[in-house]
């Protein structure tokens, strides 16, 4: 597939934030997207014309009862047929900030066994407590199952900022090295914070800036096709976007961000 | 039938409460001598079933649907009549 003939939905809901962003990064990449509204995507009932699906991140439904958790569960009782045949055509789903708490809650993250019943892990209150908009250190963990870092060099890192108060990656106590154990055997996990020279960041702020179990900011699922983070790459695409932008001559074009987008565009055009 | 459920969600032990921490920290420095304090959520619902035991695994299902989060989460539910 060429990549202009590439659509991408951007689904958005009450609350969502950086739909644009993520729309310019994809524009930027030659590829097409649209903005949809839910409700608007439940009547029309077309998923299947996208190549790909993204959720963007925001506070949607006003993050009420759990960050994501409403939008999870109206997604699978409004379009739960057309999501699962979605996910079975293994059609690329990102999930940005609020929108890797959807997949979360949705059970389509980690999805172990396929998508789950019920939230298999969850991303929980910021510890320290609060909101936290920073720029963080991220390393690229995946051995090659995620198709979001096909183009990122395995222990690479980049620089993305994350704006959230809920991003607490967490097991259940009783089963987290169990499943922590199977996040590596199955090479689910992406995206792990670390300091500006690649070391980890145990667990330690603001490296980790939300106290996330084993410095995790980032997931796919066993076919590599969904994956939720919660650092926003939309937001570290151009040179402009970079904090440090005005203390830099030769400041390349693009951001760390970028990559990401380019790596699933790659999956797309490979795909057809 | 009209039944009160209420329900309370509140993190299993051995999460951490960051809401709760901060708020105790606080309740510290007005001078009050407290071990720990805990946040929990509560919702009050109003719905139609036939019997007592059927508003209980009505709301049970609530709370495994959405209310709860099974990593982090318990909950108790309480059904009375509602007046």
């Amino acid at each position: 597939m060429k990549r202009e003939e590439i659509r991408v939905c951007l689904l958005r809901v009450g609350g969502t934030n950086c739909d644009s962003e993520t729309q310019r990064a994809f524009q930027e990449l030659g590829v097409q997207t649209e903005n949809v509204h839910l409700n608007e995507m439940v009547k029309r009932k077309n998923l299947m014309e996208y190549q790909g699906l993204v959720f963007p991140g925001g506070f949607s439904y006003g993050d009420y009862v759990r960050a994501g958790a409403i939008w999870a569960k109206r997604l699978i009782a409004k379009l739960g047929n057309e999501l699962k045949t979605f996910v079975e055509a293994n059609r690329p789903i990102l999930g940005i900030c609020n929108g890797f708490q959807v997949l979360v809650e949705s059970g389509l993250l980690p999805g172990f066994e396929g998508m789950s019943a019920y939230p298999e892990a969850t991303l929980a209150t910021n510890v320290p407590q609060g909101y936290n908009c920073r720029w963080v250190h991220i390393k690229n963990e995946n051995k090659g199952r995620c198709i979001y870092t096909s183009k990122i060099p395995r222990g690479e890192v980049l620089r993305i900022p994350v704006a959230h108060s809920e991003g607490r990656f967490l097991f259940p106590k009783q089963k987290e090295q169990e499943l922590l154990d199977n996040l590596y055997e199955k090479d689910l996990v992406v995206f792990r914070y670390c300091d500006n020279k690649g070391e980890y960041a145990e667990g330690l702020f603001p490296s980790n800036p939300n106290g996330s179990f084993h410095d995790i900011a980032g997931i796919c699922n066993p076919e590599g096709t969904i994956f939720g983070l919660m650092p926003h790459p939309e937001r570290a695409i151009f040179w402009w976007q970079q904090p440090d932008w005005t203390r830099q001559k030769n400041w390349p074009r693009y951001g760390d961000g970028k990559i990401i987008f380019e790596s699933l565009i790659r999956y797309l055009v490979k795909k057809g | 039938m009209k039944y009160f459920a209420r329900v309370e969600v509140k993190l299993k032990p051995g999460h951490s409460d960051p809401e709760g921490e901060t708020t105790g920290s606080l309740l510290r420095e007005l001078g009050y001598k407290i071990e720990e304090v805990c946040v929990s959520k509560v919702y009050t619902i109003l719905l139609e079933a036939q019997t007592h035991s059927e508003a209980r695994n009505k709301t049970e299902e609530m709370c495994k649907r959405l209310l709860a989060n099974p990593t982090k989460d318990n909950y108790a539910i309480f059904i009375e009549e509602a007046q």
